[in-house]
């Protein structure tokens, strides 16, 4: 019987045949935590009696969820980071870097076919890149620093196909909202997505970094989309490894198979205060809204930045109304400016943050008031989220955000396309 | 060090599905410490104010599906465990969150908890896996652990498991 990519992939790193509902013990070929979840990692890791990790050249530590640091007692944690990664001769990756899933793969990291671990619930961003990659916790990160192993039960998988060609202003994150919304949040516990369809095809992996990071939200262990030459000339343009795309055999079994066909898809946005609670951007169009926020693992990278940069051209932010902004990564920033698109969000009166998560997580940069509605380009609209539990989020696409920033209100991004 | 102890009492505090880790500790406690005594004092906050004040130690939480769903953080998992929670029970737990009970040694139960309120009274047998409801004799069946996750969970998680095998059993 054939194989889904995700056994093909389990199978090779564990070096025996792993089929879905089997528990294998597989090699890693990177695994990393940001300071979130780095510190009780390190603490488990010297709890463990473990004196050396496994391979200095495969594991990083990223300093990204609370960046720079807004108190002392983050300060002392990143202080552990930096020991931890001096210590051990490991890649560290400080304030002002970026989002550990922005640099994992800029810095090619990754490459198609590989098995990834991080102790973070985003880490599926690389299926784009034919990689299969899962979010872990602490101890688990920890373990696999000492030993390069973990163990894994073999997800069933779920075929999803999007058919058709996605309409002017509807973007990557619309779709990964339609499907939220269409699966639920529980809609592929424990599985393992496989990602195709022309409409995936006409992405930029930019684009498909949105979608594989968004399968996180309906409950999946990872979200693999099929390598091609987009996917080639990515990887050749970051690592120097040999591309070897895995995919489905003929005959693979899947749990199930779903098709949508996107041709009429509009802009979706995520209502508080869960990811799957989505419609259309028309039956919230109006929403008043004091904050907006573009960025994250999800939507701060470069495509991303562009697409506001156009919005919001020769426009203002509406006075009432705070615009963060963070670039995922420094090269993005750095590419941004090149292009001048940070100029448009200056004078626009948009506020710039450092590379990073910025506002996402609630711990600083941003914070909104009780009772305030936020517009967010992020991945979860959780009560609390932001860092307020009595703020209402919104999950939309950058594009959307930046409409939305400019009226004051949920607005359609097509207004302004 | 065997799990000391595989029968627990407790009483029912019943949550929905969907429960996720931000509700579980905010993410604005969770970057600050790694003292989980002082994260717990702050468990489930931000959708149940009063939790705190209201549960006792042996205490249950009972939930719906996709239990501990969202960020991968293991604060929430070693919240509910240092909050003095004895067990969580739910019928289906999200895959983080299951993987971290497991590895810092909270039992987590994963059957029918459809018939379960708020206040009941359980009797958890760990072992055979039977959850008992005391007031009307009622007995769920637990989802049973594979072989080698009972290896984690019998010696009472995967910091313990290291330290005892030296790394994985298996390979």
């Amino acid at each position: 019987m054939g194989k889904t990519i995700a056994e093909k992939i389990l199978s090779s790193h564990a070096g025996e045949d792993a089929r879905a509902g089997n528990i294998v013990v597989c090699d890693l070929d990177f695994a990393f935590a940001q300071d979130g979840t780095a510190p009780l990692a390190i603490k488990a890791f010297d709890k463990m009696g473990q004196k050396r990790v496994f391979d200095t050249k495969k594991i990083a530590l990223f300093i990204d969820h609370n960046a720079p640091s807004p108190s002392r007692d983050v300060s002392s944690l990143h202080r552990l980071m930096r020991d931890f990664a001096g210590k051990h001769q490991i890649r560290l990756y400080d304030v002002g870097e970026g989002i550990c899933h922005q640099l994992v793969v800029e810095e090619g990291w990754v490459s198609a076919g590989d098995l990834v671990v991080g102790a973070d619930s985003h880490t599926c961003t690389y299926g784009a890149l034919n990689v299969f990659s899962t979010g872990v916790g602490s101890t688990d990160l920890a373990a696999a620093m000492a030993s390069g192993k973990l163990w894994f039960r073999v997800p069933g998988t779920i075929k999803i196909f999007f058919k058709g060609k996605l309409l002017p202003g509807v973007y990557a994150k619309d779709l990964a909202l339609y499907l939220t919304g269409k699966l639920g949040a529980r809609g592929a516990l424990y599985k393992s997505i496989e990602l195709g369809g022309e409409v995936i095809k006409d992405l930029g992996i930019e684009a498909r970094f949105t979608l594989s990071n968004m399968i996180m939200e309906v409950g999946a262990k990872a979200g693999i989309m099929l390598g091609d030459e987009k996917t080639e000339k990515w990887l050749a343009e970051r690592s120097k490894r040999k591309i070897r795309f895995i995919e489905p055999d003929e005959g693979a079994r899947y749990d199930k198979v779903l098709e949508f066909d996107v041709s009429r898809l509009v802009p979706q946005v995520a209502r508080p205060h869960s990811v799957d609670n989505v419609v259309p951007v028309h039956e919230v169009e109006g929403t008043s809204i004091e904050e907006a926020f573009v960025g994250t693992c999800t939507n701060g990278r470069l495509e991303d930045l562009r697409v506001v940069g156009k919005i919001l051209k020769d426009k203002k932010v509406h006075p009432e109304v705070r615009f963060m902004v963070a670039p995922a990564s420094r090269r993005v920033y750095l590419d941004s400016m090149k292009e001048g698109i940070l100029e448009i969000f200056i004078e626009a009166g948009a506020v710039l943050l450092p590379p990073g998560c910025g506002c996402c997580v609630g711990t600083h940069q941003g914070v909104p008031s009780g009772g305030e509605n936020v517009i967010s380009s992020a991945n979860r609209n959780f009560k609390g989220r932001m860092g307020n539990p009595e703020a209402f989020i919104y999950l939309a696409s950058p594009a959307t955000v930046a409409a939305s920033a400019i009226r004051g209100k949920i607005t359609d991004p097509r207004r302004y396309l | 060090m065997k799990q000391k102890k595989k029968v627990l009492r407790g009483y029912a505090h019943k949550f929905g599905d969907d429960i996720n880790t931000d509700y579980i500790i905010s993410g604005r406690y969770k970057f600050k410490t790694l003292d989980s005594r002082e994260l717990a004092k702050h468990l489930l906050e931000d959708i149940d104010p009063d939790f705190n004040k209201r549960k006792a130690s042996g205490d249950l939480i009972v939930a719906g599906e996709n239990f501990g769903c969202g960020s991968s953080r293991e604060q929430a998992p070693l919240a509910i465990k240092y909050a003095g929670i004895g067990a969580v029970l739910a019928k289906s737990f999200a895959r983080i969150f299951y993987r971290n009970a497991i590895n810092i040694g909270l039992p987590i139960v994963q059957t029918n908890t459809e018939k379960i309120e708020s206040g009941d009274e359980l009797e958890i047998d760990l072992a055979s896996g039977e959850v008992h409801v005391i007031k009307n004799n009622l007995c769920l069946k637990a989802e049973p652990f594979p072989s080698f996750i009972l290896d984690i969970i019998e010696v009472g998680g995967l910091i313990e498991y290291f330290k005892k095998y030296g790394g994985w059993k298996i390979r």
